[in-house]
């Protein structure tokens, strides 16, 4: 690919100024990268983009404070790396962006029900982008997937697409998926009838192992190492293997994310035994914006939540 | 033509499996791999539930033997409302657990309880300190294993010993054949399970064999990592290898908890006014809190010191003190299943080449 040469070029011109650029390499198997950390030219070969690039770099920029660091990122990812900023949680001249038009990202859930009645996504031998498609090599033959087909779902409502934040920006910007997230996938949750909204959120969290990739997966929970979740003085959850405390962790974390996530979607990637974590997230958000216009990633200052004022512009109190 | 019988092998076809499954439920809790969503958790099975054969389960089926949360015994103390100095405690066993059977375990999940058995049972006390929860439950499970037909890309039973049809710590075996699955008791425990089944014939026995040989053919040929053990001992105070390897991990719990030979625990209190529960629950060493004292100095404060933890204890602490055994059986969920794609035989092969370096 073309734009992999020059994003190369533009991680190698910067580099000699920075501790190290993060991106992503080649991962354990074909349908899966790694992050990978550049600190010189042999590493910067290893680089690859494109529809495997799925982890957010931005979550290491907080550990990582006090150094330049050069990341390179997806419109998504930038939005993470803006609210951080947005935070006074990293330093933006701490920062170097390399962005890229992003045309999406491989959802493994979503190839693995592609390929049932195959194989499994872990015997995927090799993998081949042709334009719009992922071309598989599978024990039995090539199998051929539309990337809109095996995409997160973040990608279908992507509205930037192009990190506009970023310091360079390599090709040409692509336009939107969307103008405007309808949030139609909440829309059908909250279609369900109560009861089983409860019964649905009891079975997803029961399956829970309790191993915090969720929390650690997310670049904005940044009291990661002090989270309520562990903590033993106050001890505010158990260690018993419940929903209640399961389900009491992750609405912390959405309550703890509410106007700051940015809906990058990696806590609900991370989570090993697929919990749609997601729909926790998103559902603060839609509330958020509503509430005090705010979207998280792309305006400056400090999100609603974690400020006060008297009046809030977008709350009509005196009309009520 | 009167058909040859193997006697040591039974058959049934997925048609009667669901009366056999009802049939095991009656003596005890069957565990199976069921799908659920997007993952594959082993679930008490109950009639009219499928077995998921088709993907590999996303976590091991350890939380039967080793639960993820186990109440040890409960407790009750005075000292409150009326009688503010009763200082009386009553301590209550936990119940008993009952028998269980795995039904569709992978025979590295089988082998994985061996890297549990010998500390569980006092290795190292001269069997004074055996863990009696543990050996409770593990003497009451009957593991029932389901060979595997291919690897995955992140399987690597072949280079710590095992293999797709290993029976190392399997109580019976079963193979797919055509419409079916043929089984074969290992233990007398498997036997006793199996023991009600119709015999198979002789050529379905030799299809099994056939199908187990096949995909003994499909595995790689095991990397030699022999070296392991000795090398991450030479680079345990090589902060910069580990950092560069754990550069990418995200310090969750995802590979411990998902791992047949993790086997840490925390215990806690956990009590609401006079009544409480004594717990022991799964713990990882990938969290700082694992090893924070209570003076507040961790010893292993930071992520390379821990993911050092974990794959040297794996790959060189055990198998120094357990006869050259890893405590790893190979399975690839750390690797299958890391949010970061961190891949612990890269780390184990890169020790064995940073270690003959220096
Ligand atoms: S949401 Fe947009 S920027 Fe993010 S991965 Fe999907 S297409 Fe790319
Ligand atoms: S809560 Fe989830 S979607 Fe939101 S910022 Fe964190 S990881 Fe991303
Ligand atoms: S990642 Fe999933 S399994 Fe792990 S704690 Fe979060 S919700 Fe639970
Ligand atoms: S190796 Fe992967 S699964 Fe394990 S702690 Fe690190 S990020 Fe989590
Ligand atoms: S360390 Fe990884 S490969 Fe080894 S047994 Fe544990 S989860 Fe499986």
């Amino acid at each position: 690919m073309a734009i992999q040469d020059d994003i190369k070029s533009a991680i190698a011109e910067v580099l000699p100024g920075l501790s190290c650029v993060i991106g992503w390499g080649a991962g354990p198997e074909p349908l899966r990268a790694a992050p990978l950390f550049m600190r010189d030219a042999a590493d910067v070969e290893k680089f690859t983009a494109g529809f495997l690039a799925v982890n957010n770099p931005a979550l290491f920029l907080p550990a990582l404070k006090g150094a330049k660091v050069g990341l390179v990122v997806k419109g998504c990812d930038a939005r993470s790396v803006g609210q951080l900023v947005a935070e006074n949680l990293v330093k933006r001249e701490e920062v170097h962006l390399i962005g890229y038009p992003c045309r999406g990202i491989i959802d493994m859930d979503k190839t693995a029900a592609a390929l049932e009645g195959r194989c499994e996504p872990g015997e995927v031998k090799g993998l081949r982008e042709e334009d719009g498609d992922i071309v598989l090599d599978t024990p039995g033959g090539e199998v051929r997937l539309a990337k809109t087909d095996v995409a997160a779902d973040k990608c279908a409502r992507c509205r930037y697409p192009n990190a506009e934040s970023a310091d360079v920006f390599v090709g040409e910007k692509i336009a939107p998926v969307v103008e405007r997230d309808d949030y139609a996938d909440l829309a059908a949750f909250e279609n369900m009838e109560l009861d089983a909204r409860k019964a649905f959120w009891e079975m997803e969290m029961s399956r829970c192992i309790r191993c915090y990739a969720c929390r650690n997966s997310c670049p904005l929970c940044v009291c990661r190492d002090h989270c309520v979740a562990a903590s033993r003085e106050p001890h505010w959850l158990t260690q018993a293997d419940g929903v209640r405390d399961k389900l009491f962790f992750q609405l912390i974390h959405a309550t703890h994310l509410a106007g700051r996530c940015t809906g990058c979607g990696e806590c609900e990637r991370a989570c090993p035994v697929g919990i749609p974590l997601l729909t926790l997230k998103r559902a603060f958000s839609r509330q958020v914006e509503g509430l005090f216009g705010y979207t998280a990633g792309l305006d400056q200052g400090m999100p609603p939540l974690l400020t006060f004022k008297l009046e809030e512009p977008a709350i009509k109190e005196r009309e009520w | 033509m009167v058909m040859s019988t193997d006697t040591a092998k039974k058959f049934v076809s997925f048609e009667a499996l669901p009366d056999f499954l009802a049939q095991l439920a009656q003596g005890a809790c069957v565990y199976a791999p069921r799908r659920e969503n997007k993952a594959v958790v082993y679930r008490p099975w109950s009639p009219g539930d499928n077995v998921e054969f088709a993907a590999r389960p996303t976590e091991s089926c350890k939380h039967v033997i080793f639960p993820r949360s186990e109440e040890l015994f409960s407790f009750t103390r005075g000292g409150e409302g009326e009688n503010p100095d009763d200082s009386s405690l009553i301590l209550q066993e936990a119940s008993e657990p009952g028998p269980a059977v795995i039904f569709g375990a992978l025979s590295c999940d089988a082998r994985g309880f061996l890297a549990f058995d010998p500390v569980y049972d006092g290795c190292g006390t001269g069997g004074k300190a055996r863990d009696v929860y543990y050996l409770k439950r593990r003497a009451i499970t009957t593991l029932v294993v389901r060979t595997c037909k291919t690897p995955l890309n992140t399987c690597f039973c072949t280079w710590v010993g095992g293999g797709p049809a290993s029976s190392e710590g399997a109580d019976a075996l079963m193979t797919e054949i055509g419409n079916g699955l043929l089984f074969e008791a290992v233990s007398d425990k498997g036997a006793a399970l199996l023991q009600s089944l119709p015999d198979a014939s002789a050529e379905q026995g030799a299809e099994a064999t056939a199908s187990r040989e096949a995909a003994q053919g499909r595995f790689p040929q095991p990397a030699d990592i022999k070296a392991a053990p000795g090398s991450l001992r030479a680079l345990f105070d090589s902060a910069p290898f580990w950092e560069k390897q754990t550069a990418q991990c995200l310090y969750c719990g995802a590979c411990t908890y998902l791992c047949p030979t993790c086997y840490c625990f925390n215990i806690t209190d956990e009590s609401n006014g006079i009544r409480g529960v004594r717990l022991r629950s799964w713990d990882n060493c990938m969290s700082p809190l694992f090893t924070l004292e209570t003076s507040g100095h961790n010893p292993r404060p930071a992520k390379f010191n821990r993911l050092k933890n974990r794959v040297g204890h794996k790959f060189s602490y055990y198998p120094k003190i357990h006869s050259g055994r890893f405590s790893c059986c190979g399975c690839g969920r750390c690797i299958k299943s890391c949010p970061s794609s961190v891949d612990i035989r890269k780390i184990v092969l890169d020790a064995i080449k940073e270690a003959a370096n220096v």
